[in-house]
């Protein structure tokens, strides 16, 4: 089985776990949840560290765009993850209030 | 950071770092898996964080990663950009700041997918299956990056929301996206060739712009949720180029969830998807089919009247609209509420899917002025409740709320689930004019024999309402 095959299978799981795991959610959270799967999807960054962080090439232009990648990603991980957590937080219920 | 690790674990390296990689993947399930109920849903974010932490950190002792100068300006810099965009913005503006994130995102995956194809001295060592899968990604993540950025601008305001199309533009479109999908076959036959490549990427940047612009504003909770969408697709293909299974598990989470979303609100509005991405429809004009107001006659009411009625009524419902966020009017609107309970009266709030810019933007607009979220109704929930509300107060919203949905074959928006106001004794629809809203559809609600409308800026009417119910 080639690598591509293996990664395929592993692929369409987790696809189904991902509809499995997120049909159920409640309107009220729709926002909350794009903006964290959003936040999810900045997962790529550990692919820019390795494309930053790697040396050997004779160029360094890889490097360059490693690091645009970056950046890129940390806006969206940490963006992400920030503003999903402002927004969890003012969820309450009616008991919470005094 | 490699060598900080004694000499006789380097062997055992690799498969520790998967195993790691293997425990981020289990706190981003779980984490989505805590974000179905609202009370659980901010830990499972921090779930989803932990995870991201985890991964990234592991990362680092990857012995392919020598050199740590780009690595921290970059994080620093990202994360500062990030962390001042997540605090500074506001509530109303989430779909904007969304579209954004995500674009760069998008534009990430497809860099470490060129990243990674660059930095092969000789491209023709990669074996056909990682450069599809190069292509692809460059192809997805460039054209999430563009697309996500042309959304931002019609969001904000920076491009005009209406539909922007000419005759052909479809055709354009899909003839490109073949084009660039040929373009990656000979891609993968002939690696070497930089002028393929270029045109890949090149192509695929514009018809990111192109099939983003000529969508209509009123469809943009769909277009943000179809962008989230590939977004976790191109970081899904970013893993495919390097290998690397936490890349392809996450995205694929993420394209799940973008795609339930989108499918959610295709339902709501009634539309298919390829009705929204070709159709070319709505604006923010609202510049549509014929309203004619001319001849109807509509009532009025005034605040201390509407006081009367809602204050002396058992049971009544708010439906509120994007209009209502605009006018900044939330707060104001949960003190009426906050007077009503009261005296007494059962207040709730009925939200049609649609309501807001994205999908359950106006739960979270309400959730910042502190409704509690256990009022807030959707669709199903409320419309078997009108027909016992005595009044129902239409704050900022129109189309979602419009009977021609229901009674006339013809009109664009039948066939859309509506909330059925109507059913209610009495509803009152406060509104500046009697302009027909996004979809530019006049509404017959406004003309119904039950219906008063309050004319007026919806802050400032609130506000009027507001001191009335002190007087009843």
């Amino acid at each position: 089985m080639s690598a591509l095959i293996f990664s395929l299978f592993i692929f369409v799981l987790a696809c189904f776990i991902g509809f499995e795991l997120i049909s159920k959610v409640p309107p009220t959270l729709h926002t909350p949840l794009m903006s964290g799967a959003n936040a999810i999807s900045g997962i790529t960054i550990v692919g820019a560290l390795i494309v930053a962080g790697h040396s050997g090439t004779d160029s360094q232009i890889s490097q360059i765009i490693g690091f645009v990648a970056i950046v890129f990603a940390t806006i969206n991980v940490v963006g992400g993850f920030m503003v999903t957590d402002r927004m969890l937080e003012m969820f309450k219920k009616k008991e919470d209030e005094k | 950071m490699s060598q900080f690790l004694p000499e006789a674990f380097l062997p055992y390296l690799p498969d520790t770092i998967q195993i790691i990689y293997l425990i981020a993947t289990f706190f981003f399930i779980r984490g989505l898996k805590l974000l179905n109920s609202p009370a659980t849903a901010r830990k499972g974010n921090q779930f989803a964080a932990l995870g991201m932490f985890i991964g990234i950190v592991v990362t680092l002792f990857d012995q392919q990663i020598i050199s740590f100068e780009w690595i921290i300006a970059g994080i620093l810099i990202g994360g500062l950009i990030g962390a001042v965009l997540a605090k500074k913005v506001a509530m109303t503006a989430m779909p904007e700041l969304v579209a954004v994130f995500n674009g760069f995102g998008g534009g990430a995956s497809a860099l470490v997918a060129w990243g990674e194809f660059s930095r092969l001295v000789d491209p023709t060592t990669m074996t056909p299956d990682s450069l599809v899968t190069t292509g692809l990604g460059i192809f997805i993540g460039s054209l999430t990056f563009t697309g996500s950025f042309i959304a931002f601008g019609k969001l904000k305001g920076f491009i005009s929301g209406n539909a922007i199309t000419f005759p052909g533009l479809n055709v354009i479109n899909i003839g490109s996206m073949i084009g660039v999908l040929v373009l990656i076959g000979f891609f993968t036959v002939d690696p070497t060739n930089q002028t393929i490549f270029w045109i890949i990427l090149g192509l695929s940047l514009l018809i990111g712009i192109t099939s983003v612009i000529p969508i209509g504003g009123a469809d943009m909770p769909v277009v943000i949720s179809l962008l989230n969408s590939y977004s976790g697709i191109a970081a899904s293909m970013a893993g495919f180029v390097i290998g690397n299974n936490l890349l392809i598990i996450s995205g694929a989470l993420v394209g799940a969830a973008g795609l339930i979303l989108t499918n959610i609100m295709c339902k709501a509005m009634n539309r298919s998807l390829t009705n929204v991405i070709f159709g070319a429809f709505g604006g923010d004009s609202g510049g549509g089919s014929g309203a004619d107001t001319g001849d109807k006659s509509v009532r009025e009411t005034t605040a201390e009247d509407l006081a009367i009625q809602v204050g002396y009524a058992s049971k009544v419902v708010i439906v509120p609209g994007y209009g209502l966020a605009v006018a900044q009017a939330q707060h104001v609107l949960k003190e009426v509420a906050g007077k009503l309970e009261e005296r007494g009266v059962q207040v709730k709030y009925g939200i049609h899917p649609v309501a807001g810019r994205m999908p359950g933007h106006m739960n979270v607009l309400l959730a910042e002025a502190d409704v509690p979220y256990d009022q807030l109704l959707d669709m199903d929930q409320i419309n078997p409740e009108f027909k016992t509300t005595d009044v129902v107060l239409v704050i900022g919203a129109n189309d979602v709320v419009n009977p021609v949905a229901k009674t006339e074959p013809g009109s664009p928006i039948y066939g859309m689930p509506i909330l059925n106001v109507d059913e209610a004794k009495r509803t009152i629809v406060f509104k500046r004019s009697l302009s027909p809203g996004y979809a530019g559809i006049d509404n017959p609600l406004f003309y119904a024999e039950k219906n008063q409308m309050f004319f007026g800026d919806a802050k400032k009417s609130l506000q009027a309402l507001n001191e009335a119910l002190n007087d009843v």
